[in-house]
């Protein structure tokens, strides 16, 4: 049983080795991926380009506006003076929002009444609007409260903030997108390379019509399966703990569970994807169909279903349910758990079964499908 | 029992086409069996079927004549098979070519044989070299060591001349009598009918259905009828245009035509 498939391992390795093209899909390929990914997904905002109409050009109206510069999250680009320089600076993305102070600011601050600022903000992308728009009360608030304390004690009194939220973020204590993302990636990474190694390989054999001798051998459709998975397994492995190490030294990534839950994790998740190239081997004809299917059936869902990028609480239910077939959405939740949290395997044991499921599950529907296939 | 494999009554269709119809024959130990007949007649799908790697509609190839006491599984052990197709690993050496095959027909201690069948086949001195790089009738040599290793009973060759040059093609049958010494029954399918002499008995068949067999000499004298080899290129060209202007019948082999009145 286990002679034949190490010698089919053997074989395959003999092979990989000697194609340049699949080293350099192996050893090249992912880490590129982690750092392009890595660097291009991240929906932290930071130096917003900011212009500014200050009408009124008086001590206060600076005060504020160095307060907002002083952030890490703008950076006060233009100065801004009239008002078809703010249609231009918007129109040409030069700045991402204008403000327009009004002439008596100061004088009015002074007076106690209300004054507004006109904030006009590119409104194109939702997401980085809507953090925009709350970096921008946060900052207004924090000034007014200033404003407020000065006054009072100019005045006496001693002044009283009755309710104060003090947040604590665990596990990412600086809501860093990155280290958010990067379980999402070595997923998708790991993902599209291992299905598509297997499904090629396997459908290699048939193009070149070389499955024909193991099939008149005593090979069954099991051992030939698990001859294939083991020495892709043993490589992903290897990919896995490069991309971990890359994700270390560009994004600061650090594991804070255990090695060995993030090892069965791992093992776990890669017969799952490398079943998946296997049954794929088995519906694809030539090795570029097998590629496109890999591609599709591997990317995708990781991208949209697997709560990469989306939170699939926020799904509809339909959705959420569809969710379920793709095994990223599972590991994610391993990886996060172990990289981010810190958290004992009993935490996401359900999702090591899943993935366990999974891997049996196609694993079997590829042996029927393969040994039906030697009989037509 | 001198028979080492029968054929029994195999039917085949492939949709509408009758691709064996009814065929039935015997298989007899360590001699030279013959399937003749031009192309599309039916023979490697024939030899798919004894192989096992093709689902007959109905019939059944019975192997107890070379079936060892042992399971019944075994069997695959003992049939070797050599398709049309080159279809070993041209990025894998001789060395390691003959090794997989011997793994996983779980053959220890090969290295002897190895050696054995390579100086047999003259492929010694390639030994290192990837199967792609090597000839056309060295690739056929290199199948037929692949498949020696795992010493089976009975060989199925399909068509193994077929594209090999003539040198290389008198060679190779030197090694195939040289296989009868080591007790292997061998079959090979042949369209060329200048090599149905060094058969040891003829199975001849057209159009999925077997039409006559015998030893050499036997089909020869029940013909009664000339042969007329033409070898002519392009033959697909020549073969329409004698299909349409002479009476007599005009069968295609490979590169050439048959013309018998």
């Amino acid at each position: 049983m286990f002679t034949r498939i190490i010698s089919i391992s053997v074989k395959e390795f003999r092979q990989i080795f000697r194609d340049k093209r699949s080293l350099l899909i192996i050893f090249l390929l992912p880490v590129s991926l982690l750092a392009l990914f890595g660097y291009a997904i991240s929906i932290d905002v930071e130096n917003i380009k900011l212009g500014v109409f200050d009408k009124d050009n008086s001590e206060t109206s600076r005060k504020y506006l160095s307060s907002l510069d002083a952030s890490a999250y703008f950076t006060i680009t233009d100065h801004i003076r009239n008002d078809n320089e703010v249609n231009e600076l918007l129109n040409n993305g030069k700045i991402y929002a204008a403000i327009v102070i009004p002439d008596n600011f100061e004088k009015e601050i002074q007076s106690d009444k209300n004054v507004m600022i006109q904030y006009i903000v590119d409104g194109v992308d939702a997401s980085t609007a809507g953090i925009v728009q709350n970096y921008l009360l946060a900052v207004t608030y924090q000034f007014n409260s200033k404003i407020v304390t000065e006054e009072l004690s100019r005045k006496g009194i001693k002044s009283v903030t009755p309710l104060n939220a003090e947040m604590q973020f665990w596990y990412n204590k600086d809501l860093d997108s990155t280290l958010f993302f990067i379980p999402g990636l070595i997923a998708m990474i790991l993902i599209i390379i291992t299905v598509i190694l297997t499904s090629i390989s396997l459908v290699r054999e048939k193009e070149f019509s070389t499955i024909e001798q193991i099939r008149i051998s005593p090979v069954s459709s099991l051992q030939l399966i698990l001859g294939k998975i083991t020495p892709y397994l043993i490589l992903s492995l290897f990919i896995a703990a490069s991309i971990l190490l890359m994700g270390g030294i560009l994004f600061g990534v650090e594991v804070k569970g255990s090695y060995m839950d993030l090892f069965i994790g791992t093992v776990c998740y890669l017969l799952a994807t490398l079943s998946m190239g296997v049954f794929i081997s088995t519906i694809a004809e030539s090795q570029q169909v097998a590629f496109q299917i890999s591609q599709l059936i591997s990317q995708l869902p990781t991208i949209i279903f697997s709560g990469f990028i989306f939170p699939i609480e926020s799904m509809p239910y339909f959705i959420q349910l569809l969710s379920n077939i793709t095994p990223s959405k599972y590991f994610i939740i391993i990886l996060r758990n172990i990289l981010i949290k810190g958290t004992e395997l009993s935490v996401y044991i359900d999702q090591i079964y899943f993935l366990l499921i999974f891997s049996a599950i196609f694993i079997f529907i590829s042996a029927i499908r393969i040994k039906r296939e030697q009989m037509t | 029992m001198d028979t080492a494999v029968s054929v029994k009554n195999i039917m085949k269709k492939f949709g509408e086409v009758t691709a064996l119809n009814d065929i039935s024959f015997n298989i007899k130990k360590n001699k030279i069996f013959g399937l003749v007949g031009p192309d599309g007649a039916g023979k490697t799908t024939l030899i798919r079927i004894m192989c096992g790697l093709l689902k007959a509609d109905s019939g059944e190839v019975d192997f107890s004549g070379i079936e060892s006491a042992g399971s019944k599984g075994k069997i695959k052990n003992e049939i070797g098979y050599l398709s049309q197709k080159f279809s070993l690993y041209t990025d894998l050496t001789v060395d390691e070519n003959i090794e997989f095959i011997a793994d996983i027909h779980g053959v220890k201690n090969y290295q002897t044989r190895r050696d054995e069948l390579l100086q047999f086949t003259r492929l010694k001195d390639f030994r290192h070299f990837q199967a792609g790089k090597l000839s056309g009738g060295m690739k056929q040599k290199l199948a037929l060591a692949c498949t020696l290793i795992y010493r089976p009973k009975i060989i199925f060759l399909d068509e193994p001349t077929t594209g090999v040059d003539p040198v290389s093609r008198r060679e190779f049958w030197i090694i195939l009598s040289g296989l009868l010494k080591e007790n292997i029954t061998i079959l090979i399918s042949t369209p060329y009918m200048d090599e149905a002499e060094r058969f040891n008995y003829i199975v001849m068949m057209n159009n999925g259905k077997l039409i006559s067999e015998g030893t050499p000499a036997e089909i020869k004298a029940a013909l009664n009828m000339t042969v007329m080899e033409i070898v002519c290129i392009p033959v697909r060209d020549a073969y329409k245009i004698l299909k349409k202007n002479v009476r007599s019948d005009v069968q295609m082999f490979g590169d050439r035509l048959n013309l018998i009145f």
